[in-house]
């Protein structure tokens, strides 16, 4: 097993075991956050995928998340109201299915993802980072000035979605819901990085060149990379949505979309547990340097610049060292 | 006469005032090797964007076995059956020398890369890469990063990524360069026998290579083809020597 491996494995089973302590200790909010370091690395995982892999600066993956959050706070409002969504042509009721919103988010954030990448893949560089911001600029205030879903309030879901079978309302079942889901995610951009898909993603980073002459087009290859990045993020928007029962705008906003793009810098670009150590490092510094000071940003700020100066890597690439090309 | 693999037809391309291309015609016909020669300058990577893409011409157009893919893009071509090698090599450089030309062997097969699965894993896959390594003497360099990889050898993997491709016809800008005197004579002799599988556009700055290799060979200057004929015909052109050659010998 590599260095690199082993530092997963660690993190992992730190993540496993917080929450477990948390349980015995009974210190329910620990848990709280131990689910939010969990959502916040899934939606680090799918950003992940078009940074890491294509190579994608996307300041606009808030977009995703959004949607995400509310596909869920759409469906459970109608449900919680008992008002359909439509009526016609077909009857379309709200629910409090985790699965379904889960659904929901997935395909809806997939389909605005194809949208956003046809247009804004044909760009790179500064331009793509510009047009992602602006794509996610113009949900944000779309959601700011739709009153039907409570504009800048937002949403609240009185009771948290159910998954059959489970409590969700526990928190360390919604906790163990949200972990699965994280540990399916890493598997599947696991299996994608070693893909014939990853391979060719993964040189159109490199060299978009050598892709076409191949026979390839890079654009394709961004394009489903660009979507399926979307899809997960969006899921990882749903159960956000539902650890806080609410939906607001600021899903959408831009300095989310930035600090996801923060937990995969802090953690390690391209590396597969990177958003989960980003987002366990955030998410612990938010709360104890949260408590010393409101300013604990700065110390944040601090961080980054001697992490993007001095450890390229990010943590993961401090610990592990070198990149060990796969095979 | 059998028709050309690949042929262009007056191809047109200005820069502003530039004619980086000026009605070049020129045909590559199965089992030769045609070397384009002319100094720095004279339009040779304009005229190799044309024809693999990447530069649409302003007017003129190229056609691969007597099909028209003065519209395709460059990937297209790449599908159809031109291969290109890259004077500055365009090697994805954080990879193995193996995932190179793994890629070349995964364009070449067609359709979607698959999402699931291993490419590494492909057998398919990996037999045609490291037939490929083998036979440009790199199959030692599998597992080697490619920034590793000294000047010659990045040139030897160019030639390798493009042979996984199976192509109707090569496109070679300037593979001796950078690699030495019997680097050079090993991708002389090399190159020799590749042209019994599929002819070579061959544009070299090493007379040698050329001289040694060239069935034909054509004269670029200023966007012109101002001769074009056997390696002797070109030895004892006038205008040839006046533009190129100097009075080297």
């Amino acid at each position: 097993m590599s260095r690199e491996s082993l530092i997963n494995a660690g993190l992992i089973g730190g993540l496993l075991a917080v929450p477990l302590a948390a349980l015995f200790l009974d210190a329910p909010f620990t848990i709280t956050l131990a689910t939010k370091v969990a959502i916040l690395a899934l939606a680090g995982v799918g950003l992940n995928i078009a940074l890491g892999l294509g190579g994608l600066v996307s300041l606009g993956h808030a977009v995703f998340f959004g949607i995400g959050g509310y596909a869920m706070g759409i469906l459970a409002s109608h449900a919680q109201s008992f008002s359909p969504l439509m009526e016609w042509p077909l009857l379309i009721e709200g629910t409090k299915s985790m699965p379904v919103i889960w659904l929901l988010a997935v395909v809806a954030s997939a389909f605005v993802a194809l949208a956003i990448g046809a247009i804004s893949l044909r760009t790179s560089g500064v331009y793509f980072i510009m047009i992602t911001l602006a794509f996610g600029q113009m949900f944000y205030y779309f959601a700011i000035s739709w009153p039907a879903y409570g504009g800048e309030d937002g949403l609240s879901i009185y009771v948290r979605n159910g998954f059959p079978g489970l409590n969700t309302l526990a928190p360390i079942q919604f906790f163990a819901i949200c972990f699965v889901i994280l540990l399916a995610a890493l598997w599947f951009n696991a299996r994608l990085a070693k893909s014939p898909f990853g391979l060719a993603l993964n040189a159109a980073r490199q060299s978009a060149v050598r892709v076409e002459t191949v026979g390839l087009s890079p654009f394709r290859l961004r394009l489903l990379a660009f979507v399926i990045s979307g899809a997960i993020t969006g899921l990882a928007g749903a159960l956000f949505a539902d650890l806080n029962r609410f939906v607001s705008p600021t899903m959408f906003s831009w300095q989310l979309s930035g600090e996801i793009m923060v937990f995969i810098i802090l953690g390690g670009v391209g590396r597969l547990c990177g958003p989960l150590a980003g987002a366990a490092l955030f998410i612990t510094l938010e709360h104890f340097l949260g408590g010393l000071s409101e300013f604990w940003l700065i110390y944040l700020g601090a961080l980054l610049l001697i992490v993007v100066l001095f450890a390229r890597g990010g943590i993961i690439g401090l610990l592990a060292g070198r990149k060990v090309a796969h095979g | 006469m059998a028709e050309p693999v690949l042929e262009t037809r007056g191809l047109c391309k200005s820069f502003g005032a530039l004619k980086a291309s000026d009605g070049i015609s020129l045909d590559l016909r199965a089992g030769e090797i045609h070397a384009i020669i002319g100094p720095n300058g004279a339009g040779k990577s304009t005229l190799i964007a044309q024809i693999c893409g990447g530069l649409r011409p302003d007017a003129g157009s190229v056609h691969l076995m007597g099909r028209d893919v003065t519209a395709l893009s460059t990937a297209a071509r790449a599908g159809a059956g031109i291969a290109r090698t890259f004077q500055i090599s365009a090697l994805a450089m954080e990879d193995t020398v193996l995932q190179n030309v793994l890629l070349g062997a995964l364009g070449a097969r067609g359709g979607r890369p698959g999402l699931f699965g291993s490419a590494l894993g492909d057998k398919t896959l990996r037999g045609i890469a490291e037939e490929a390594l083998e036979r440009v003497g790199l199959a030692d360099h599998a597992g080697t990063p490619t920034t590793e990889l000294s000047h010659g050898q990045r040139r030897q993997l160019e030639v390798a990524v493009a042979l996984t491709l199976k192509p109707k016809a090569f496109v070679m800008d300037e593979p001796m360069a950078g690699l030495g005197t019997s680097g050079s004579e090993r991708m002389t002799r090399f190159l020799d026998t590749l042209r019994a599988e599929a002819p070579i556009l061959l544009v070299e700055h090493d007379m040698d290579a050329v001289f040694a290799l060239a069935d034909r060979v054509s004269v670029l200057v200023y966007g012109q083809i101002i001769a074009s004929g056997t390696v002797a015909d070109i030895r004892s052109d006038a205008a040839v020597r006046e533009a190129y050659l100097g009075d080297a010998e």
